[in-house]
């Protein structure tokens, strides 16, 4: 391992308070380290930003730095884009959408679209790689679920480009001009993916802005773009932070604004836009419930629970963060899950055993660690996974909060990290009525071997996305967006395209 | 044509009320004794002679009060306010209305009271069988066409003429059969089984959102209520509406049809008042998860999107389309219609033994 492991997060408070004490594996857990190389990936030590096909040098003049969290190393500078680079991003967008993305057959669409699919595949590896490093996410996840899914949402997109017309039947359908994208940095290509692909497939061009502190991998999407030859100005990338996203939003040339990313924003943008036209799709936060009935297959169940939460560092906006757990097996599913999170490896996130990587940022770490804190004040009981924490980086291991309230804010707000609240419940309707008390609606599971009692629970619960016996399963011929304010639109399927078409 | 205001604030003599309205005992139901009205400089309209001696024997009519529709009854404001339309347009009208009528004046606290109806009725609502609902919305096109007179003339008495307030009343009851026949049909057509790349049965269904506002368009009274609330209700939302203000009576002997329908109370509320008044109520409340307002008025357009954002609401705002595109099969009703207000579920469930 590259680096050492001395602190132990929870220090400071006891991570084992409860009765029942976790596996001790001692040494019988140990493992050769089992690093992927980076040595055939290329990061530029600079990058600018991708407009009408070219790469040019911001007019603000401004770079900043994009870091691996889990060893505090700069990657790369990044061009900082200002409201002038917005524009010109927009205009080149505008451009691409009046000469050729507007005129060329649906057809001839779907043959770009599927060559981004094919290089994306290609490089799939390196990408894989990139993405571990500019974001601190396990390259076992990078590699088996963010890449293979990224390449399959342009594959899938490429073919409606030519059929639009059968999804919509009997309605007219129109391209809606240029998108202004805004992606998150909890899986950064994969974002850009589900935000580029059934875009171009509409006929829409765009203008994408990757989050802050995960440029890379859209740079390296766009040299592909660049590679497969679309006409310039289709897609173009810009880099920067919150101002940059805020001048594409509010641009008067853009048609479509499509935002992944907090509820608090989200809003923002919704509220700037009002009265301007701009069609709009939001995929925001969420709190999620995962419900565990005492009839489920209880070990699979635990395995549900840690992949709901501990996936991705639990940056996940459709995390299974609130666990309900009938009263029956609390103890027993307690008990379990401290066992199974004795086994999950936290480390660098390019090697192959890890199953938990680095927090994105700095700036997130304090805000788990400050909700984690809040948890403790409010007298929520803490469970931290053993892991020993790498020196550098940052860092916050598995864990779970039991004896908390619905009231708790551990239990009410999103802490976009590997933090899970166990509540309980005694009959199905309680475990809808708690699941449903939040102001978001994105996800939820269920748990049971009863096949009436996951429809009557997927029926009642308000949420876009339902995962029976299962969590956190993606795919494109899936729409996946959320109820309340965990936004609106829908990304994938054939409901997907409408947030990219007028469809009278 | 146009809606005198009165706040409750107005001088004692220009204030009126159903009982001082009887108490002036406007007289016969026939044209020749017709009231005599004068406009005032204010412009309040006086009742000038209450009674023609030439002709006693005159049944004295019985004057409608217009109430609000909320959870299935009528009821005035809770702030006492109304405004004034204009009742009976000519001499020649022989309906029960006297020359002006008193509409209440919708407040900030109906719209919260209309809203708390309208989530109650929700759960019951949404989870009728979609057959059920069918036949529900029929038995209200039923109703409608057996009620055709007092629609059309009520209509008439809004200022269409009568052949063009007879058309709308029959574009009106045919659409409430349109949507009637579409509650058990639009869900095959949004919904779909998704082919996952693995073992995994996944599929997607439409589902209410849950409690739509709608800011009716002024005109056409009736068929512009008709157009935005059905579709709302076939989806298996519920509804809260303000009536369009430039003729709200139409909007309360709609309303008559709705209560005698099987439409349950609280699945359709109907408020009279002011749009730019009410319209960011409706936008700034939390348990409205969706709002259709048509308005000409660009600001209050803005205003509603705005405050929407508040919580995350689902709003589009439009400016009214012209009367005869109401009447347009394909501009003002059909599928995408219900799907504006209806949310995509998505269920993984996998496939194994």
């Amino acid at each position: 391992m590259a680096h050492t492991m001395t602190k132990r997060e929870g220090e400071a408070a006891p991570p084992s308070r409860g009765a029942i004490v976790a596996l001790d594996f001692g040494k019988a857990w140990d493992y050769a380290a089992a690093p992927e190389s980076p040595d055939h990936v290329s990061i530029d030590p600079k990058y600018g930003l991708f407009i009408g096909g070219r790469w040019v040098t911001p007019r603000s003049g401004r770079f900043f730095p994009t870091i691996n969290p889990s060893t505090e190393e700069v990657l790369a500078e990044v061009a900082d884009a200002n409201a002038q680079d917005v524009d010109d991003a927009v205009r080149a967008a505008r451009e691409a959408y009046d000469k050729y993305w507007s005129r060329m057959r649906g057809a001839d669409r779907a043959k770009y679209i599927f060559r981004i699919a094919r290089a994306i595949q290609e490089k799939a590896r390196e990408l894989a790689i990139v993405e571990s490093m500019d974001g601190g996410k396990p390259i076992k996840e990078s590699r088996d679920i963010d890449l293979p899914l990224a390449a399959a949402h342009f594959f899938y997109h490429a073919g409606w480009a030519d059929k639009l017309d059968y999804a919509f039947h009997g309605r007219r359908i129109r391209s809606l001009g240029v998108a202004g994208q805004i992606i998150p940095w909890n899986f950064p290509l994969l974002m850009a993916a589900w935000k580029i692909a059934p875009a171009l497939a509409c006929g829409n061009t765009v203008v994408l802005k990757p989050a802050e502190t995960t440029p890379l991998t859209a740079l390296l999407l766009a040299k592909i773009i660049e590679e497969a030859e679309l006409p310039p100005g289709v897609v173009n990338i810009v880099t920067g932070g919150g101002e940059t996203g805020a001048a594409l939003a509010i641009h008067p040339d853009v048609n479509k604004v499509a935002f992944t990313g907090s509820t608090s924003v989200g809003k923002r943008i919704q509220r700037a836009i009002a009265g301007t036209h701009k069609r709009l799709s939001l995929e925001l936060g969420g709190k999620a419930a995962n419900i565990v009935f005492a009839d489920a297959p209880i070990d699979q169940a635990v395995d549900g629970i840690v992949n709901g939460i501990y996936f991705n560092q639990g940056h996940v906006c459709c995390a299974g963060s609130r666990l309900l757990v009938e009263e029956s097996v609390h103890d027993v599913i307690v008990k379990k899950l401290r066992d199974r999170m004795a086994t999950l490896r936290m480390g660098s996130p390019l090697d192959k055993n890890t199953d938990v990587g680095a927090i994105n940022s700095k700036a997130q770490l304090a805000r788990i660690r400050e909700l984690v804190a809040a948890g403790e004040e409010e007298g929520c009981e803490r469970y931290s996974a053993p892991c020993p924490v790498p020196e550098k980086g940052y860092w916050f291991p598995p864990t779970f909060f039991t004896g908390a309230s619905m009231s708790s804010r551990i239990a009410r707000e999103e802490i976009f990290g590997p933090v899970l609240t166990i509540l309980t419940f005694r009959t199905p309707d309680e475990a809808v009525e708690k699941a449903n008390n939040t102001s978001y609606g994105l996800s939820a599971g269920v748990w049971t071997d009863k096949g009436a009692k996951i429809f009557y629970m997927a029926t009642k619960l308000k949420a876009g996305v339902i995962w029976g016996n299962t969590f956190n399963k993606f795919d494109p011929t899936s729409p996946f967006g959320g109820y309340k304010e965990s936004g609106f639109g829908r990304e994938g399927g054939r409901q997907g395209l409408a947030a990219y078409l007028g469809v009278e | 044509m146009e809606n005198k205001e009165a706040s409750r604030k107005a001088p004692r003599g220009f204030e009126r009320d159903e009982t001082s309205e009887s108490a002036l005992g406007t007289s016969g139901a026939s044209g020749a004794s017709g009231v005599e009205v004068e406009h005032t400089s204010s412009g309040d309209i006086l009742l000038m002679k209450p009674y023609d001696s030439a002709n006693v024997d005159a049944r004295v009519r019985v004057n409608k009060a217009y109430k609000m529709f909320i959870g299935g009854a009528f009821v005035r404001s809770e702030s006492g306010r109304y405004f004034q339309v204009e009742g009976a347009p000519s001499e020649e009208d022989l309906g029960a209305d006297p020359a002006t009528v008193n509409v209440p004046r919708g407040s900030r606290k109906d719209v919260r009271d209309a809203v708390l109806a309208a989530r109650s009725a929700l759960v019951s609502w949404e989870r009728r069988t979609a057959y059920n609902r069918g036949q529900i919305l029929y038995r209200l096109a039923e109703v409608m066409e057996s009620r055709r007179p007092e629609l059309t003339q009520s209509l008439v008495r809004g200022g269409e003429t009568p052949a063009e307030a007879a058309s709308q009343v029959n574009v009106s009851i045919d659409r409430v059969v349109f949507y009637a026949g579409f509650a058990d049909k639009f869900f095959a057509l949004l919904a779909s089984s998704n082919p996952v790349a693995g073992p995994h049965f996944n599929f997607s269904v439409p589902e209410p959102m849950g409690t739509i506002g709608v800011i009716a368009p002024d005109r056409p009274a009736l068929l512009g209520l008709v157009s935005t609330i059905l579709p709302i209700i076939t989806g298996g939302n519920t509804c809260v509406a303000l009536a369009g203000e430039r003729d709200p009576r139409t909007s309360i002997v709609w309303s008559e049809c709705l209560a005698t329908s099987d439409i349950p109370g609280g699945v359709v509320n109907i408020l009279t008042g002011h749009a730019n008044e009410l319209a960011v109520h409706f936008a700034k409340h939390r348990e409205v998860a969706g709002i259709d307002a048509w308005m000409v008025d660009p600001n209050l357009r803005r205003a509603v999107e705005s405050e929407g954002a508040d919580s995350v609401k689902r709003v589009t705002t439009r400016v009214p389309m012209d009367a005869e595109a109401w009447s347009n099969e394909r501009k003002a009703q059909g599928l995408g219609w219900i799907e504006r207000f209806l949310e995509t579920k998505t269920i993984w469930h996998p496939v194994g033994v």
